[in-house]
């Protein structure tokens, strides 16, 4: 107990350790975390969505199909229109502003534990580790569930326009046709979809968890939200 | 000769709030004898709770030094800075600090994985810890299902879970009512006794008198004065008189 010896430098914790404690944290927190999953979910099921509408509206019109009753009217005989385009983006946007605000409230209201567990020995990496390990897997799996949820809402909106014609011609995988624009396909939406969504969390999160590890664990516990 | 655990130096600590500066201590210096219970104290805002984060490496002071165990903690790394806090010291906060999201036992249990103790050393020893503070009971329940008094017991065996050489404890009875204070003052006291672990305290509760070595009077940021242990005893009287 009395030590007298030189302060040794503090252990890194293993991988697994990491891992228990953040899956811990979020099995207690669940209803907290399905918040802030709901938050990745939505913005990327909007995304998504509208991308994918978008992406079937061209694939009807490459096939030739194309009713008269199209969302967009001004939708140009081929590609994509920059109404579209615009649309796309705002979605984009939303989807970002979106997931960041919410990853950025939940690690804010856990400033004080940040601060806690730095005073029982936690170093800032470990801190930071640990909410990269749970955005992470909020991240993807809110976003997985939103952009299915996106895909069903496109394609709702597709039956809505072209009728069972949309299953004939269905953009399920990447297409570049030669008089045409590119086409990613739906799959490839749904896995950018995830990835995306999972991109955003990671750093929504990590970047203000970095900063409260960095602050002096009595800043950081002073923090009431 | 005496074996001093904590010795600051012309601490300093200023707080920058916009163009204003709030020098919050200005100029500290004290020596801790290992072993010692020490009671800061102090009216409200005169900076108990800035020396407790400074003497805590939970801050750093805008100048000054300070030194546990001879060392100055101004020239340690981060890593060792975490090796201190995990190692050295035991915090016990008003507000009790726990993690929600963990039961008692993963609260007791958390330093000792920064420690990188085996899960089987220290479950043990928490049971150990809990069953020491009377939570033998309780091991299992989340801080969100224990009464305030409870929650300090807890955060006690957490703060001696790496068996520390020093416990700072800030205003730990402050949002408790006289009887369960009294009983977290016993037993951080026989912590003291039994263990010889150094105690720092910052309180505003006058039950803390009579178990301290010395109090330390702190006012505006300085040291007012320092009483010892005979001189505090008639004044104990009068308190009981009173206050109880
Ligand atoms: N992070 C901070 N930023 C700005 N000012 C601060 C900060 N922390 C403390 N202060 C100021 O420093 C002074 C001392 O505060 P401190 O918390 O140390 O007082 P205290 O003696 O612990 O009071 P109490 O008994 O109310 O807990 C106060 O005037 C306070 O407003
Ligand atoms: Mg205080």
């Amino acid at each position: 107990m009395q030590q007298r010896t030189p302060i040794e430098e503090q252990i890194d914790l293993p991988f697994v350790e990491s891992l228990r404690i953040s899956f811990q944290s979020l099995k207690i927190r669940f209803g907290r975390s399905i918040i802030t999953t709901a938050g990745i979910t939505l913005g990327i099921a909007f995304l998504v969505s509208v991308w994918m509408n978008n992406e079937i509206g061209i694939a009807l019109q490459e096939s030739g199909r194309q009713t008269t009753i199209n969302t967009f009217e001004e939708t140009a005989e081929q590609g994509i229109s920059t109404k579209d385009i615009w649309l796309i983006i705002m979605s984009l946007i939303v989807c970002v502003v979106g997931i960041a605000n919410s990853m950025l409230m939940a690690v804010t209201e856990r400033f004080r534990e940040i601060g806690t567990m730095k005073c029982l020995g936690a170093l800032d990496g470990f801190v930071v580790r640990l909410f990269l390990l749970e955005s992470g897997f909020q991240g993807f799996s809110g976003a997985l569930i939103g952009a299915l949820i996106g895909t069903l809402g496109a394609v709702l909106l597709g039956l809505k326009d072209y009728g069972l014609d949309l299953f004939f011609y269905f953009p399920l995988l990447p297409a570049s046709p030669e008089d045409g624009p590119m086409q990613l396909g739906v799959i490839v939406i749904i896995l950018l979809g995830c990835i995306l969504g999972m991109i955003l969390a990671v750093i929504g999160s990590s970047f203000p968890a970095w900063r409260a590890a960095k602050l002096p664990p009595a800043e950081a516990m002073r923090t009431e939200v | 000769m005496a074996d001093i655990v904590v010795k600051t130096e012309d601490v300093v600590k200023e707080y920058r709030m916009g163009s204003n500066i709030l020098r919050a201590l200005d100029g500290i210096n004290i020596e801790i004898e290992r072993g010692e219970y020490i009671s800061l104290m102090g009216p409200s805002g005169s900076g108990k709770s800035t020396l407790f984060n400074m003497i805590g490496a939970l801050d750093r002071p805008t100048e000054g030094q300070v030194y546990i165990d001879g060392q100055n903690m101004s020239q340690l790394s981060q890593k060792q800075i975490a090796a201190f806090r995990c190692h050295r010291v035991g915090y016990i906060f008003q507000s009790y600090n726990l993690l929600h999201v963990r039961s008692a036992h993963g609260n007791v249990t958390l330093p000792m994985i920064f420690a990188g103790i085996s899960e089987k050393d220290r479950n043990e020893r928490a049971e150990k810890l809990l069953d020491m503070v009377g939570l033998g009971d309780r091991m299992y329940h989340l801080p969100d299902e224990l009464s305030g008094g409870q929650r300090q017991r807890v955060a006690i065996a957490r703060a001696l879970a790496n068996d520390p050489s020093i416990i700072l404890a800030d205003e730990p009875t402050a949002n408790l009512d006289t009887i369960t204070g009294r009983e977290i003052i016993d037993l951080i006291k026989r912590l003291n006794l039994e263990q010889g672990v150094t105690v720092i305290s910052a309180t505003h509760d006058l039950k803390m008198l009579d178990v301290s070595d010395r109090i330390v009077d702190i006012r505006d940021g300085l040291v007012e004065r320092i009483r010892n242990r005979d001189e505090i005893e008639i004044e104990v009287g009068e308190v009981g008189g009173e206050g109880h």
